[in-house]
């Protein structure tokens, strides 16, 4: 069996979020247009904040990649009434749209803030629409979505593989942030095979999870940034 | 048949306002008809649209509509609580009380978990929590109680009107196709009051516990969450406190409106109310309390997340509500209650608590929701013309109904009244 994580090597990202274009582009997630991304409406399966230290010229920037964090032990996913959203057998925190009746529960219950609601029936800009994935629903109104690790691209891996009688091997999952990061900040693989450099990477001295402490026990992984910004 | 027609004449204050109708009733049922009906364009509006019409968005994804779910529900259990307890208890100045709480028990349930149903994203596939039921969720568990609730109340309200209906059918003749089907075949038998006796017996100590279950689940909603300032232990009796208190704020709100607009004055005295105002007063101080240990607890331990939200209540965003809530919910109605509980006196502190307990429900919800543990989700709300429509026409719709069924059905319990005149000695 699978268990998909990613690493997110924090002393690698540039903050530039190329990801959350990739992800935009991969999921069909149309835009908000202004008003409503100021009451937060806009949606980021994969998102970047930022935190911004000091004021010019002694500025400090750190920027934060977050995607859903696919917990082992997801808040979310118990709280749902009609079990719209579950944890897959790989791990992945996932969500049936044709199921989901939009209680939003399972919104108020993440401690990440990750997912999101579809406060109106989709719409992209005519010329845009062409360039729309058809491996992925577009999300009607009145539900609940989220990141998915792009599982599309997984059980794209899973027939060729299946094809060709063997297991998915490390690369032939590779979701869209992680394809676009031009710094190669993203990694993704399996967690539960010791030598994929996922779960080499999760092993690090230099690796931690989001929050810890609440017992989400999350299958994404920060790199903290590198030693030599001790003694600063 | 001679006995009916004695009691009718004795009681004709209560059984008047069902055979009259003046233009003080159209002024009050049109504008409030007029309102309701305005609810569902709101209501077709959101659905159409999507519920991007309301001021809701990320991370403000619960908002007026679960206040209003949890204030409606609170109110409920005015009917069960104190018609059953003071039932149980034989108390002598509980039963003209009875059928207002009664009716106000089953109205607010059929407000409060209405507002689900405006805030689901596919409100018409509301009925899949029972069909793909998944046990683990707090909102089944809300689902069944409050269903349960709301039908054990309905049979509550239902079966202590019967003998009252039997009287109506006689004295009414021409409403027989209402009260002929209501009133079951009643006849004033021995072995009818028998099993009446028993049934209420039954329905009183069974509605109390399914009651208590209701808020206690409805807290859960909120306690179960890891939000911070949600996940508190005290949850359940904080908001089963609060809702007790709401919902007798409410029944004495609406006894003084009845006793004033249908001159019940000889059945609703001042020393009725002076016992209703000592209940209330018992309330008041057991919120008190509650709230003080709720917020010193989070104050005291200290934790980050928590102290964001605790601050923004007690000193930030939320302070002015948070502030006009203890000073409507405790600084106005406590000296009042405790010096002065006459119907003045009465009036004024339980609408203070009914405005209270609603900004209660607010400063519960939305502090929490507008402050998540990371730090860029941040949320400000602001309801729009949908909600206040929708809130609007909840309160019109509940008021309403009140109304109506006044018209119908005789606001206090006869029977009990009579039952109680055999029984005291001249």
């Amino acid at each position: 069996m699978y268990r998909w994580g990613m690493v997110i090597d924090l002393d690698r990202c540039t903050g530039c979020q190329a990801c959350v274009i990739a992800c935009r582009q991969e999921n069909n997630i149309p835009f908000a247009g202004e008003r409503n991304a100021r009451l937060g409406r806009a949606k980021f399966w994969m998102n970047v904040i930022y935190e911004v230290k000091g004021s010019y010229p002694d500025v400090k920037i750190r920027a934060l990649p977050i995607p859903c964090m696919h917990c082992d032990h997801p808040p979310c996913t118990k709280v749902c009434p009609v079990e719209a959203t579950y944890k897959n057998p790989e791990g992945i925190v996932a969500q049936i749209y044709s199921r989901c009746i939009g209680v939003r529960m399972c919104i108020s219950n993440c401690p990440y803030t990750v997912r999101y609601f579809n406060w109106y029936a989709p719409s992209w800009p005519e010329e845009y629409k062409r360039g729309l994935n058809p491996d992925v629903y577009r999300r009607r109104k009145g539900i609940t979505e989220k990141c998915n690790f792009c599982i599309q691209r997984i059980r794209r891996a899973k027939e060729r593989a299946k094809k060709e009688n063997r297991r998915i091997r490390e690369g032939d999952v590779v979701p869209a942030c992680v394809e676009t990061c031009p710094s190669e900040a993203l990694y993704f693989g399996d967690l539960n095979d010791p030598r994929s450099l996922v779960s080499r990477l999760s092993k690090s001295r230099r690796a931690f999870r989001l929050m810890e402490d609440l017992g989400t026990e999350p299958k994404v992984y920060y790199l903290k940034e590198g030693e030599w910004d001790d003694g600063e | 048949m001679m006995e009916n027609e004695i009691i009718a004449r004795r009681h004709s204050r209560i059984l008047s306002p069902l055979t009259h109708a003046g233009w003080p009733f159209w002024v009050t049922v049109i504008p409030l008809a007029l309102l309701f009906l305005w609810s569902f364009f709101a209501f077709g509006w959101q659905y159409e649209r999507g519920l991007g019409v309301t001021g809701m968005g990320h991370p403000m994804s619960w908002t007026f509509y679960l206040v209003n779910f949890v204030f409606f529900i609170g109110i409920s259990h005015a009917g069960a609580l104190v018609s059953a307890v003071l039932r149980i208890t034989h108390a002598r100045w509980g039963p003209p009380f009875g059928r207002a709480a009664e009716a106000v028990t089953v109205f607010a349930l059929a407000a409060g978990p209405t507002n689900i149903l405006f805030d689901l994203g596919r409100s018409v596939r509301f009925y899949w929590v029972a069909l793909h039921a998944q046990f683990k969720s707090p909102l089944l568990w809300d689902f069944t109680c409050i269903m349960t609730y709301f039908a054990v109340s309905s049979i509550f309200l239902y079966v202590l009107m019967v003998p009252d209906i039997a009287l109506l059918r006689d004295y009414l003749p021409g409403r027989k196709w209402l009260y002929r089907p209501l009133s079951l075949g009643w006849a004033g038998t021995e072995k009818q009051w028998h099993t009446l006796g028993k049934v209420i017996g039954f329905l009183c100590i069974a509605v109390i516990p399914i009651a208590v279950s209701v808020h206690t689940v409805v807290s859960w909603v909120f306690g179960m969450q890891t939000q911070p300032m949600w996940h508190s232990t005290i949850f359940a009796p904080y908001f089963v406190t609060g809702a007790i208190f709401s919902g007798i704020a409410v029944i004495i709100i609406v006894t003084i409106v009845l006793r004033k607009v249908y001159h019940l004055e000889e059945y609703l005295t001042p020393y009725h109310f002076n016992n209703m105002g000592l209940l209330l007063l018992t309330f008041t101080l057991l919120w008190a309390y509650f709230t003080f240990v709720e917020h010193l607890v989070v104050a005291y331990g200290g934790d980050s997340h928590e102290l964001v939200v605790l601050w923004s209540k007690l000193s930030g965003r939320y302070a002015p509500l948070f502030w006009a809530m203890v000073v409507l919910c405790f600084v106005i109605p406590f000296p009042i209650l405790a010096f002065k509980r006459n119907i003045p006196g009465l009036l004024i502190s339980s609408v203070c608590i009914v405005i209270g307990m609603w900004i209660e429900r607010f400063t519960i919800i939305i502090p929490s929701l507008s402050e998540p543990r990371l730090f860029y989700a941040r949320g400000a709300y602001m309801p729009t013309w949908v909600e206040w429509s929708m809130t609007a026409g909840l309160f019109s719709g509940f008021t309403l109904a009140f109304v109506l069924f006044s018209k119908f059905f005789p606001v206090i319990s006869i029977w009990e009244l009579e039952k109680e005149r055999k029984e005291t000695p001249p």
